[in-house]
């Protein structure tokens, strides 16, 4: 995916969420609220944030989730995960939550982060919105809104670069592992 | 893990770049303190054993409370409760402990070296929690991170250190932790109670009061142990509260503005400190005490949490 194709997928997913949030039945008064899951999550959530004040005239709040903590993954690694900042600034009572990653793989990820949102109170209702889901799941969890989807192989990396996060140019590219 | 270390014994033992490490997770820890849930399941079947040898209330608290907070299972000896008053020795206590599984033993004893010396026959991590006079690292990190918080930086900052220099594993290991911090350090006391060679350490000293605070950004009053009071080091409460005690007129005529007043705890009132200063504007002897819980959490995650479990083979190794 090239820049463009990112931000036609991010225009679209942030009108997708606009749309269903108007019409969902109970949606009334479960005010938008966007968390991106760090690293990955984080600059998207922000692209999202945009998008949907400009569809809407009013950008909803965006927080940030760390899930270094809430990982199940602790034993199997060699090293420590940096644990990054959480910040969630506003209360996630009754809320529409849009949970907000780059790739979406195994779902752990995922898990975690439902895990860790629950313990700051408890969402009206909960999606997922992701820019790549590349299949693999390990878990029963699936995207709400997605950007693209692609067919990976197992052993390979799917990465998302953005401007944001010091790439010269935005671009979704499959790297193949060496193993 | 802490770069290369399985213990947390001794700031001395630690690099600039480490200590930053663990301030730098303790920030994040200290976000989940402020949380609707206080709880992460990060250490889940990990257990943190304490064993102290020494009374201590916040300083088990505190690890108490951070281990709770990862889900870490806490189990607590004290030393009055348990075979030690049997003659059991330190080692086969640890031992006996041992064989229950923790995956951390926080240890206080009255003995310098004693959790050093526990580290190197178990297999677990070992945390000190303050031995004799030596050093008192999880202190020293949580006075580093309440300057750090308060002032921004330690780059270039002053700190004056006040009180019983000689007995404090407190001042030991501030000593270690904040000069690597770009902090410039004066300690200050009668000249009973400093020991001499500190300015190898990077230290100033200076015995008169005033002019050891004069500028500081910070002064971290230490506790006179009243079992010294009366040994021939210091002369009696009254004179050194006079000499060497801030109260509220002395900090308003000597202390620049801003500048902060730390205390380890617990206080004696009106002998290093005054109660108007101890609950005055200036303290953040409260933000240590929960600072200390953020920057335990932070030691218990690098030592207990990720990476393989702690098995014998490593221990040798």
């Amino acid at each position: 995916m090239n820049a463009e194709a990112i931000q036609r997928a991010v225009r679209r997913m942030a009108r997708e969420i606009v749309d269903r949030a108007g019409r969902t039945p109970g949606g009334k008064g479960a005010a938008l609220a966007i968390v991106g899951i760090r690293r990955g999550g984080v600059h998207l959530a922000e692209r999202l944030r945009r998008e949907i004040g400009e569809a809407t005239g009013r950008e909803p709040p965006v927080g940030t989730l760390d899930i270094a903590l809430y990982r199940d993954d602790l034993a199997e690694r060699g090293v420590a995960p940096v644990v990054g900042p959480t910040a969630i600034p506003f209360s996630v009572q009754g809320k529409t939550i849009v949970l907000v990653d780059d790739v979406l793989f195994t779902g752990r990820t995922v898990r975690a982060a439902l895990d860790e949102l629950v313990d700051f109170g408890r969402p009206h209702r909960v999606w997922l919105a992701v820019l790549v889901d590349r299949g693999g799941r390990e878990l029963p969890i699936a995207a709400d809104f997605v950007g693209a989807s692609v067919e990976v192989g197992e052993g390979d990396d799917v990465k998302v670069r953005l401007r944001e996060g010091g790439a010269a140019e935005d671009a979704v590219a499959i790297e193949r592992r060496r193993t | 893990m802490i770069g290369r270390h399985r213990h947390c014994i001794a700031l001395e033992d630690y690099s600039r770049e480490e200590i930053l490490e663990v301030l730098d997770l303790a920030v994040s820890m200290k976000e989940v303190l402020e949380r609707p849930v206080k709880k992460v399941p990060t250490l889940r079947g990990k257990s943190v054993v304490t064993l102290f040898f020494e009374s201590s209330t916040r300083t088990r608290s505190s690890f108490e409370t951070a281990a709770k907070v990862l889900s870490a299972d806490t189990l607590s000896w004290t030393a009055a409760t348990s075979s030690v008053t049997k003659g059991e020795t330190l080692i086969d206590t640890a031992r006996n402990l041992e064989a229950m599984k923790p995956d951390v033993l926080v240890i206080r004893h009255s003995a310098s070296g004693a959790p050093g010396l526990v580290a190197r026959h178990v297999a677990c991590s070992v945390v000190s929690a303050g031995d004799g006079a030596h050093e008192h690292p999880t202190q020293g990190l949580l006075d580093a991170f309440t300057l750090r918080e308060k002032l921004g930086t330690l780059e270039g900052k002053v700190v004056a250190i006040v009180g019983d220099i000689t007995h404090s594993r407190v001042a030991r290991s501030n000593l270690h932790a904040l000069p690597k911090l770009g902090a410039k350090v004066r300690l200050c006391g009668p000249p009973t109670m400093i020991p001499p060679g500190m300015e190898r350490l990077g230290a100033k000293v200076d015995h008169d009061l005033r002019s050891a605070v004069d500028g500081a950004d910070a002064v971290i009053m230490l506790r006179i142990q009243h079992e010294r009071i009366g040994d021939p080091l210091i002369p009696g409460t009254r004179e050194y509260s006079k000499l060497w005690g801030l109260n509220a007129k002395k900090a308003g005529e000597w202390l620049k503005p801003g500048a902060l007043i730390l205390h380890p705890g617990p206080i004696n009132r009106g002998v290093e400190l005054s109660t108007e200063l101890a609950d005055g504007p200036r303290s953040v002897i409260l933000d240590q005490v929960q600072n200390g819980v953020a920057v335990r959490m932070a030691i218990l995650y690098l030592l207990a949490g990720p990476g393989e479990p702690t098995s014998p083979e490593r221990a040798k190794a």
